[in-house]
């Protein structure tokens, strides 16, 4: 979606502002938030595409304004109010009300360090061979839809080139709509950063995006 | 742990977190201790150190150096680093004239599995923005320029694949060992942002050869 999230080329932000020695949480709350998510992600009620789709489906002004473990804190909330698994009176009473929701596994603390070491790949077994060469040119689709894509607005209707060939991975359009993993052949696309930036751009210069197959198109 | 920039504002979401935690602690959907588990894993157990002993031994092993370039994932994988948002691994190498910077314009993929969890800059909207329409710019933020000729790749981590820079091994450091290499890279080295350390003047004292 043409979300707050697609951030590519945007201007307006200021420079980058590192800080020095910084600490992985600033606040404990974080560090709450992170581990919650992590530990949700075994209950199975949504996968990795649905939950990047709740976080880039905050209002833009929002989304750009507040500190990133609130925006996985408002997205998993939503996520878990829309399947039922708590209510607004249970966040604002802070105690369960309702029966619990059927989930597939809680996550147990001696099963962290397995389940943080097995993550979550998203290769699969592959029934077709690429439709794309090494080398071979590509133009990129000209899409906007609503639900979640990882072809992001700068990189649409442009000429590019195949770098490398990474695998048959999770298509992220169809899985985040609930439609199914519907592995597909991705990607290493290189693009002229004149090709999408124009002459402001580095004549030698390139960005290299991963993209599905169903994003590209061959050019005779 | 101590941010008093905005303090009614902290004081409300952590009492909005505090209660969620309550909520689905009760009702089994989480168990606190597996939280506290996760965070004190990546506190103490995961972090730029990996991603560094990959670097080292990149520059110090050539057959390592190749397995790494052709299978990132198992090159990887091999040294005991495989974990979340480390399934898919690319290494992209500086070389004369090349040079790799590492973002994720639309969310905040990051290799976890090699430098723990990303910075705020990272994740934030300068960054993210500028990365691909300006590298150049986005570095002299971090006070690096790069010689003249030199051409920048920008990789946008829009799928599952997470890259590691591997920095240019630095000048001075013919002999050393890979464990005295590896503390000359800087995380910031393997995002792009940087370039690896310059050695210390007397690199002996360092622990070197």
């Amino acid at each position: 979606m043409n979300g707050g999230a697609d951030l590519g080329g945007m201007m307006g932000f200021g420079p980058v502002v590192p800080e020095a020695d910084e600490p992985n949480f600033h606040a404990e709350w974080e560090a709450r938030v992170m581990g919650m998510i992590v530990a949700l992600g075994a209950a199975g009620q949504w996968n990795l595409d649905q939950s990047r789709f709740a976080r880039e489906s905050l209002p833009p002004g929002d989304y750009l304004s507040i500190p990133y473990y609130e925006i996985w804190l408002r997205a998993a909330t939503h996520l878990m109010l829309e399947r039922g698994m708590i209510t607004e009176s249970e966040l604002t009473q802070g105690r369960a009300i309702t029966p619990p929701a059927p989930i597939k596994r809680r996550l147990a603390p001696a099963d962290v360090p397995a389940a943080l070491a097995k993550g979550g790949p998203v290769d699969r077994p592959a029934g077709s061979q690429p439709a794309f060469a090494l080398g071979a040119r590509v133009h990129t689709l000209n899409i906007h839809p609503e639900s979640h894509t990882r072809l992001p607005r700068y990189a649409r209707d442009k000429t590019g080139e195949i770098e490398r060939i990474h695998g048959h991975h999770v298509f992220p359009d169809t899985n985040a709509r609930g439609e199914g993993e519907q592995p597909t052949w991705l990607y290493k696309v290189r693009f002229n950063a004149r090709d999408l930036w124009g002459e402001r751009a580095h004549p030698g210069d390139h960005v290299t995006l991963d993209l599905w197959e169903p994003y590209l198109r061959p050019i005779a | 742990m101590h941010d008093h920039s905005d303090h009614s504002h902290m004081s409300e979401i952590e009492a909005r977190v505090r209660a969620l935690e309550t909520v689905l602690s009760e009702k089994g959907y989480i168990d606190p201790a597996a939280v506290d588990a996760i965070i004190q894993t990546y506190e103490t157990e995961i972090g730029p150190r990996n991603g560094a002993h990959v670097v080292a031994k990149a520059w110090t092993d050539p057959a390592f150096r190749d397995w790494l370039d052709q299978d990132a994932t198992a090159a990887i994988h091999s040294l005991g680093y495989a974990s979340r948002q480390g399934e898919h691994m690319q290494a992209v190498f500086n070389g004369p004239g090349q040079h790799h910077l590492v973002v994720c314009t639309l969310c905040s993929c990051y290799p976890w599995s090699v430098l723990g969890l990303p910075p705020v800059w990272y994740k934030s909207p300068p960054f993210r923005s500028r990365a691909v329409i300006d590298p150049r710019g986005v570095l002299a933020d971090f006070g690096l320029s790069l010689p003249e000729g030199t051409a920048i790749t920008v990789h946008d981590s829009t799928a599952e694949m997470r890259y590691l820079v591997i920095p240019e091994r630095p000048e001075g450091t013919d002999g050393w060992s890979a464990e005295a290499l590896a503390g000359l890279v800087n995380r910031d080295a393997m995002i792009g942002t940087a370039l690896a350390d310059a050695p210390a003047p007397q690199p002996a004292q360092a622990g070197a050869r």
